[in-house]
């Protein structure tokens, strides 16, 4: 699933997989690219991993399941989002894997990370939430998904 | 890899600056946008022109959109550090009226509820600190736990934390974080009325357990300074605030516990606006009837939330006091104010000759009493509220106090800080935390910080002015100038 990871603005598995970040005038917009709705929130949320630290130093080790029921896709998302932070804040993991499955309003998903050490991730901040600014799910060029959000840090 | 010009998004950065073509100029300092488009009422932006060129245009969509708003009294208000924020203006205050089908908006609060800051008189002279500043910074960044990853020693059950949730800065007093002689000098007497830990739910109640005593990241910090001028000698007396003397400030607010209140309530106001006949010109300004089931459960949670900052902020206070106590046993460090600037408060005001209840948002905005208010403690009442204004980090920060003119301009509000002037991807591309640190402690600043990248984001040069944005407080007559402060030591998450 994962390709290549990078610290910084963007970083992608494929032409069409793909995630990057978007400037807000205070925080930071998250964007996760994808073959299918599911795909383009697992990039998104590998975006949220990269506001917080360099994805490539976070080990895969264990597994988190979520889950979520929204009928609105954009609420659903943001319901995402909100979800990984939570298991970020109160596990205190970080996460450098995900996968989701949707199925009508229901979204189930696998978040892979480890505990958080200070010294080897160096969390820059800790993410407070999704927000609803700049907030898209939807199709783009080519028939890809895009979900973005900025997020309040 | 996928070609990318590091261009901001055209659609959710916006590159357009404020045009002061749409702002009737009242004076030098007052900015009105006529009543139009659906406007309920006009709006105000308080700032010197250099300032209101600085701002972004969504400054101006912002306030024009919570103009809209159903019950809004007066105006819509920008302070002078006003910038782009959720529905609401970061700087924004808006009073409505219950009684005129107004509303309560979580992103009228703000993600972080009862953000706030509070400054502590320890009565040191600079020289003696500075003897142990390399030892004070870093027992304080032992001692009080920043950013992610660092948690508390203090652990609450579900019983502890609603017993917390309604007592605030008592409660916390109560349980040995604190002194009882704080509590007067606090909003709302450290304890916010109203609170209802049973509006907030199970999730929120559980990211905060652990989370109590601890500092958060972002913006927020604990810092030692130096006041470096007095501009009102006066009033800087009757604070205690001496020139050449150490305070200390801290920055932060009700942590996990009051992003998930602000997180939930933000969606389900959004989703049932329509059902309560609300047209939202932005979905972020989510909102509902302060008469409506959904108006009451977040202001019951909200008030909690404001409780949980003022404990947080009551048992950081105590950590540091701990850590001075080893290292100059003989400072008595004493709180000077506490406020906060992510708010809904109900408050009395004088609207057109008549008294109305009103619930008044302050958005990174700080509340500013004038002298002789009642909700004042007596020691402080003679000379209005004070209002404390944090700069970046290395930067300058700034004690104003309340000035009677105040409650007519902006239901008593003024400034909350610098604001920020670009991104932090933009802060990021320019600035190396290292470095900083090092130019910093160059000057005499020590930093502490979990994260270099934290730090690049977090950059002096990422923020504006704030020393204009405190004179342009004044001279709008919003709060005046009392004493300035420059930073020691600064503590980051």
């Amino acid at each position: 699933m994962m390709g290549v990871l990078g610290i910084g603005s963007w970083s992608a598995v494929s032409a069409t997989t793909y995630w990057r970040h978007f400037d807000h005038g205070s925080d930071i917009g998250i964007r996760g690219v994808g073959r299918t709705m599911a795909e383009a929130f697992e990039q998104a949320a590998m975006a949220l991993t990269a506001v917080i630290c360099d994805p490539g130093s976070v080990s895969a080790e264990e597994v988190v399941e979520v889950d979520s029921d929204n009928p609105d896709p954009e609420l659903l998302f943001v319901d995402w989002i909100d979800a990984v932070v939570y298991q970020v804040v109160t596990r205190q993991m970080l996460f450098s894997r995900f996968r989701v499955e949707m199925s009508g309003d229901h979204l189930h998903g696998w978040l892979y990370g480890e505990a958080i050490d200070i010294g080897r991730h160096q969390p820059a901040v800790e993410v407070k939430g999704a927000t609803l600014t700049g907030l898209e799910v939807r199709r783009i060029e080519g028939g890809h998904w895009q979900a973005q959000c900025v997020v309040d840090v | 890899m996928r070609a990318d010009t590091g261009r901001p998004s055209a659609l959710w950065m916006s590159e357009h600056a404020m045009d002061t073509n749409l702002l009737e100029k009242h004076s030098d300092w007052k900015w009105v946008i006529p009543a139009r488009d659906g406007m309920r009422v006009p709006g105000i932006i308080y700032a010197d022109e250099a300032l209101i060129r600085d701002m972004d245009f969504k400054v101006y969509e912002q306030v024009v959109n919570v103009a809209k708003l159903p019950g809004i009294v007066n105006a819509s208000y920008a302070m002078p550090d006003a910038h782009w924020g959720y529905g609401f203006p970061i700087g924004g205050v808006a009073a409505f009226d219950p009684l005129q089908g107004g509303v309560i908006s979580a992103g009228g609060v703000g993600f972080d509820i009862s953000c706030g800051v509070r400054t502590l008189l320890t009565g040191l002279r600079t020289d003696q600190v500075r003897a142990s500043q390399r030892d004070l910074a870093n027992a304080l960044y032992g001692a009080v736990p920043a950013g992610l990853g660092r948690g508390g020693d203090i652990h609450l059950d579900d019983a502890g934390l609603c017993a917390m949730l309604r007592g605030g800065a008592r409660w916390a007093v109560e349980q040995g974080w604190g002194d009882e002689s704080d509590l007067d000098r606090i909003e709302e007497q450290g304890c916010q009325s109203g609170a209802q830990p049973e509006a907030i739910s199970l999730l929120a109640r559980k990211r905060q357990r652990n989370e109590m005593g601890t500092l958060g990241s972002g913006n927020h910090y604990l810092e030692v300074q130096e006041v470096s001028r007095i501009h009102d000698s006066e009033i800087a007396e009757a604070f205690g605030v001496h020139q050449g003397e150490i305070v200390v400030t801290i920055h932060c607010g009700s942590r996990g516990l009051g992003h998930q209140v602000g997180s939930e309530f933000l969606k389900r106001m959004a989703a049932e606006a329509p059902a309560h006949g609300i047209h939202l010109p932005d979905r972020e300004l989510a909102c509902a009837p302060l008469e409506s089931e959904t108006g009451r459960e977040y202001l019951g949670a909200m008030r909690a939330a404001t409780n949980c900052a003022l404990a947080n902020r009551e048992i950081i206070t105590h950590l540091t006091r701990q850590v001075f106590a080893s290292l100059f046993p003989e400072a008595v460090l004493t709180l000077l104010y506490d406020v906060s600037h992510n708010t809904c408060k109900e408050e009395m005001h004088d609207v057109d000759g008549d008294r109305r209840r009103l619930f008044v948002h302050r958005k990174g905005a700080t509340r500013a009493l004038g002298p002789g208010h009642p909700a004042l403690p007596s020691s402080l009442r003679p000379w209005g509220q004070p209002v404390l204004i944090g700069g970046s980090m290395g930067t300058n920060s700034h004690i104003l106090a309340g000035m009677p003119e105040s409650e007519a301009r902006s239901f008593a509000s003024a400034c909350h800080g610098a604001g920020r002037a670009m991104s932090r991807r933009q802060a990021y591309r320019q600035w190396r935390g290292r470095q900083l640190i090092d130019d910093l402690a160059e000057r005499g600043i020590l930093i502490r910080s979990t994260s270099g990248r934290g730090v690049a984001e977090e950059a002096p040069g990422a923020y504006k002015d704030v020393d204009r944005v405190v004179d342009s407080a004044e001279n709008a007559g919003l709060a005046c100038k009392v004493a300035r402060l420059t930073p020691l030591i600064t503590i980051k998450g």
